[in-house]
């Protein structure tokens, strides 16, 4: 029992495979990019040479910095995201649950903004505390948005808030993206996930050209190697959680694989898609977005639910 | 070291140190990322933060003013890190080599491992000099 606890967590739904699959749609991200702008693009195994070379550079500990906070915040990052994709890999892959998945996914997403909240205002770099700073006002702004379309399938699958009721209510009366109240919540979690991923044009902490990375400035090897790492994870994590709680989950019996691959292989896209054809919007403006038209078209999707729609 | 210099040698993050340069090299440096060259293939990324890199591209006038601010960006980056000197000015000291204000060795504040001279250099002289760089980090 335990050595197939340990299995999910660290070989099969958890860290290896959403770590290497995070890294190989890293590279589809990076291509698609370039095909964007009409170049050519990195070649397939680049985010493992990144990765490995990062591993191997010396790791810079800032004077100013506080140290232990430093180290830890990247790794305790590595660690929710694994047990997020741990939690929601084995709802999806072996139909299983466990008492409130939603929620404990729902706190794990945000434990997340706050270790890059803390690694960025722990580096004592100027630079980094703006994006820690932001980091913060986005988290306040997603947020709301993000938890109003979570009670949509929690509404629509009876009062379910376990992730694998949750799969087998869609299995049975198809998914509920079908739905009117589904479309609406699928579609501002799009924008929520894009703005958790700090992808564009919600990539306001980390804004390259203005404040270089933000709360990642100041980190080099290993501890960065992690945070990029990070990134990659979640284009796993969230268009898996979008699957599970709009789009019915994976059938893997025949054509059902092929679905399953094009499901996700869909949702990346259309993230990559906005990514490549945005521009950075200022903070003010993200907040305002999600707060004044957001949440509220969330909110009208969750009373439709209600009303069964 | 084998190994892990073949995976250094296909991901070279490049960080732009531009120490008082007449910014045609480094415009030079910014041709390399669009799509007639895209070094990106090569896996090759300008990053924006000095602890990301791991290759130093230093344009501009060598100067007593410039060299200790150079110094001190090199030795924020974390090793192992490649200089790259970019222009004829790092490399020669082009019309300004008789100055007053010419540091005389520049190797005694950073170790300089390839010179790409040119005024500006190409951008295929460039890539020329990452192959190069490449192919002795592959032995």
């Amino acid at each position: 029992m335990i050595a197939w606890i340990l299995f999910h967590l660290f070989v099969f739904p958890g860290m290896l495979f959403t770590g290497i699959l995070g890294l190989l749609i890293g590279w589809f991200d990076r291509k698609l990019s370039a095909r964007f702008q009409f170049r050519k693009g990195p070649p397939l195994f680049q985010n493992f040479n990144d990765f490995f070379k990062l591993l191997g550079k010396e790791t810079i500990i800032v004077k100013e910095a506080v140290k232990s906070v430093f180290i830890i915040a990247p790794l305790a990052a590595f660690a929710v995201l694994t047990l997020i994709s741990t939690i929601i890999g084995l709802a999806l892959f072996y139909q299983r649950g466990f008492g409130g998945d939603i929620i404990v996914v729902m706190y794990l997403t945000m434990t997340f903004s706050v270790m890059v909240i803390l690694g960025g205002s722990a580096t004592g770099n100027v630079f980094s505390s703006i994006g820690a700073g932001r980091e913060m006002k986005l988290l306040l702004a997603d947020e709301l948005a993000f938890i109003i379309i979570l009670l949509v399938p929690i509404i629509k699958s009876g009062y379910q808030i376990r992730f694998d009721q949750i799969i087998a209510v869609q299995q049975a009366s198809g998914p509920f993206i079908g739905s009117a109240s589904g479309i609406i919540a699928f579609i501002i979690g799009m924008l929520c996930i894009q703005a958790k991923m700090t992808l564009a044009p919600f990539h306001i902490p980390e804004a390259e050209t203005e404040i270089v990375e933000g709360p990642f400035m100041e980190y080099s090897g290993p501890l960065l190697a992690f945070w990029k790492l990070n990134h990659y994870m979640m284009y796993v994590i969230f268009p898996f959680l979008l699957i599970l709680l709009f789009w019915g989950g994976f059938q893997f019996q025949g054509i059902g694989i092929l679905w399953a691959v094009l499901k996700y292989v869909l949702i990346v896209t259309v993230m990559i898609i906005i990514k490549n054809t945005n521009p950075r919007i200022r903070i003010d403006t993200a907040l305002n977005f999600f707060w004044r038209y957001a949440s509220p078209v969330a909110f009208i999707g969750v009373i439709l639910a209600v009303l069964g729609v | 070291m084998g190994w892990y210099n073949k995976r250094l040698a296909k991901s070279l993050w490049v960080f732009h140190v531009s120490g008082s340069p007449c910014n045609n090299c480094d415009i030079e440096i910014l041709d390399l990322l669009t799509p007639r060259y895209d070094i990106e293939r090569l896996g090759i990324k300008l990053v924006g933060s000095v602890r990301h890199a791991d290759v130093l591209l230093v344009t501009g006038v060598f100067n007593k003013k410039i060299a200790p601010k150079i110094k001190k960006i090199y030795e924020q980056a974390p090793k192992p890190i490649f200089v790259v000197a970019i222009g004829t000015c790092v490399s020669g000291g082009c019309c300004f080599k008789d100055s007053y204000n010419m540091v005389e060795k520049r190797e005694e504040f950073i170790p300089i491992d390839m010179y790409v001279p040119g005024c500006p250099p190409k951008p295929e002289a460039m890539i020329e000099a990452v192959a190069k760089l490449v192919g002795v980090l592959n032995g």
